[in-house]
């Protein structure tokens, strides 16, 4: 069972941003930097399958400048066995269709069975990377999955797709596949300081593409949007009183 | 004529609201230029479906009958992608939904589409698709362009447009050009709702939600307790539900319940769109949170920028 998983380093904004580029990019000294969420649920439920399997590999891979190393060095810590690292400097910035292409052709020299990606990620949310990636691969996609059975001699998976409301769609998909996956299917296991001090060491590939895809946009102009804000309170005590009164308003 | 092309969105026999709210984007597309209205209905049986999509603003209906009659993400991009290279749309949008993230990307890709999702706004300037989308947990809006683009696939984040209403004139059509995917690799098997649990969150007239702020499992007894002094419902986030910590049928948002309480209380919680699907539309919403730029605000009546604990402990004394 051979499982390549798509992990992103995720810019998180601190502070009310300034612009660089003509308004096009976010001054990066106003974002701090951790691993996105959805994509340590897609790498532990990866973990599970492989280590169920009995055997396997699980191939980590990012799109990211050298910094977005700390990712996958949390990823090898969590247990994946091998790292690739796609970069060029004109990948600053670009979106899901252009990743999920460069993406693409490091997924198809890996020949897996399996490949997950987090539903979306926490800076972009476009949620598209996975589903771009399935039809480049031309593997079947199945988008925000919660639970995954495989039945590795059949070569097909079972797979929960949640709905809006909670509602789940069971469905069987044949491998190779690609599948999103949604927080809650697995809790990302604890990573130890040792463990990340270990994975440091291991070797990262470096794939540097010399072509990229046509994005789907463009970005015209960055703003902060002004939309009505509440009304604010001052302080604990404050609100504490406006909540009281609120409440004993709808239950009069 | 170019011509806007609008996918249905329909399960177990229904349309879904986000129909409705694809067909007024679609209608203000149209009203700058945009030409023709199209509403496409894909299903097995796609009759029914396609009667009530003739909302008010659709200009056809065009029913288009693939092998399966629920969602199917392999025969949707397939039967879509014949369809817009025969009616050659300027603009297609669907849902931003968990059957349009299934697909979206994937027939962008194939028809060569200019292609943006959980988009809030858009727009023709000078024949131009203009969208507008938002980064960073709502924190940047972004306008976004598609130079060198003739047909733009946008997936509209639901809940922003308005409902068209229904009681239309379109005219109903059929296309039978929709080939088949080379094979279909996904197979329905069935659907599975949620268990009802014991308390139905959607009653209640006031809500308290509790997000990720509220730090540990351990914290949890405290806010229920509080919930239960102020003669509120608890209800949390979905990390919280993720984690174990509350049960799924608290969970309030996109894969959660809707609630409409008339005071809804979020501690904790940042924001994000798919928990906002599922409160925004509460009569009075009040939120605590620690960062003065969470998206929150924007939905609530009155807030503040504090410490869910300070708070909590104000309201014990109070109460
Ligand atoms: C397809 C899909 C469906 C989803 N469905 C849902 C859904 O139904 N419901 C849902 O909720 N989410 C849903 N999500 C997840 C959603 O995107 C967010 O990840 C989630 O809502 C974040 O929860 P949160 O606000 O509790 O956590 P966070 O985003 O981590 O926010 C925590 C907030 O707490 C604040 N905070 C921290 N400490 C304190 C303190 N001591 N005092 C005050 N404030 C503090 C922080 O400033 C922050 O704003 C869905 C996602 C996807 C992709």
């Amino acid at each position: 069972m051979k499982i390549v998983v798509c992990v992103k380093r995720v810019g998180v904004l601190v502070d009310d941003p300034e612009f660089v580029d003509d308004d096009r990019a976010v001054d990066t000294d106003y974002l701090d930097y951790e691993p996105n969420e959805w994509d340590l649920y897609a790498l532990e439920a990866a973990l599970r399958l492989r280590d169920d399997a009995g055997d396997g590999e699980v191939v980590v891979v990012t799109v990211g400048d050298d910094e977005a190393e700390e990712v996958l060095v949390r990823c090898l810590a969590m247990g994946a066995d091998r790292a690739v690292r796609i970069w060029t400097d004109d990948l600053a910035g670009a979106d899901a269709l252009v990743v999920a292409a460069v993406l693409a052709d490091v997924a198809r020299r890996e020949q897996p069975d399996l490949v997950l990606c987090g539903a979306q990620s926490a800076d972009a949310a476009q949620a598209a990377t996975g589903t771009g990636l399935a039809a480049l691969l031309a593997f079947p996609c199945v988008a925000i999955v919660t639970s995954i059975e495989l039945a590795p001699q059949e070569r097909t998976a079972v797979v929960h797709r949640e709905l809006e409301g909670g509602l789940v769609e069971v469905c069987e998909v044949d491998l190779p596949a690609v599948l999103t996956i949604q927080t809650g299917i697995d809790e990302p296991r604890y990573v130890t300081l040792r463990a990340v001090q270990q994975a440091e060491d291991a070797e990262i590939e470096l794939v540097e593409p010399d072509e990229l895809a046509e994005p789907g946009f463009r970005v015209r102009r960055l703003l902060v949007p002004r939309s009505e804000r509440a009304e604010m309170m001052d302080g604990p005590s404050s609100v504490a009183a406006k909540i009281v009164e609120l409440v004993r308003g709808a239950a009069a | 004529m170019p011509g806007v092309l609008i996918v249905a969105e329909h399960l177990q026999g229904e349309l879904r609201d986000v129909t409705a709210e694809l067909v007024s984007a679609g209608r203000q597309l149209s009203e700058q230029g945009g030409g023709r209205v199209v509403l496409a209905v894909l299903a097995r049986d796609p009759d029914a479906l396609a009667e009530a999509g003739r909302l008010d603003g659709v200009d056809e209906v065009v029913r288009v009958p693939v092998a399966e009659q629920e969602f199917n993400a392999e025969i949707v991009t397939a039967a879509l992608a014949a369809l817009i290279e025969a009616r050659e749309p300027a603009v297609v949008l669907a849902g931003f939904t968990v059957n349009g993230m299934g697909f979206g990307a994937a027939l962008a890709l194939r028809a060569g589409l200019g292609f943006a999702t959980d988009v809030v706004g858009c727009a023709l300037e000078r024949g131009q698709v203009v969208a507008l989308r938002r980064f960073y947990g709502g924190k940047v809006e972004a306008e976004l362009e598609f130079p060198q683009r003739n047909r733009v696939l946008l997936l509209l984040r639901p809940t922003i447009w308005p409902a068209a209403a229904p009681g239309g004139a379109a005219e109903v059509t059929t296309f039978d050009g929709a080939a088949p995917p080379p094979s279909v690799r996904t197979r329905h098997r069935e659907f599975v709702a949620p268990p009802a649990g014991d308390v139905d969150i959607t009653l209640a007239d006031v809500v308290l939600a509790i997000g990720r702020g509220v730090g540990e499992r351990d914290n949890i007894p405290r806010f229920a307790s509080l919930a239960d002094t102020l003669g509120a419902t608890l209800a949390a986030s979905r990390p919280l539900i993720d984690a174990g910590w509350m049960p799924a049928e608290r969970q309030v948002g996109q894969s959660g319940k809707t609630v409409k309480p008339e005071v809804y209380l979020a501690f904790g919680v940042s924001g994000a769109v798919q928990h906002l699907a599922g409160m925004k539309a509460s009569k009075t919403i009040v939120a605590v949170n620690s960062d003065p730029d969470a998206a929150i605000f924007d939905v609530a009546d009155y807030g503040a920028v504090a410490d869910v604990f300070a708070v909590a402990e104000e309201l014990e004394k109070l109460l």
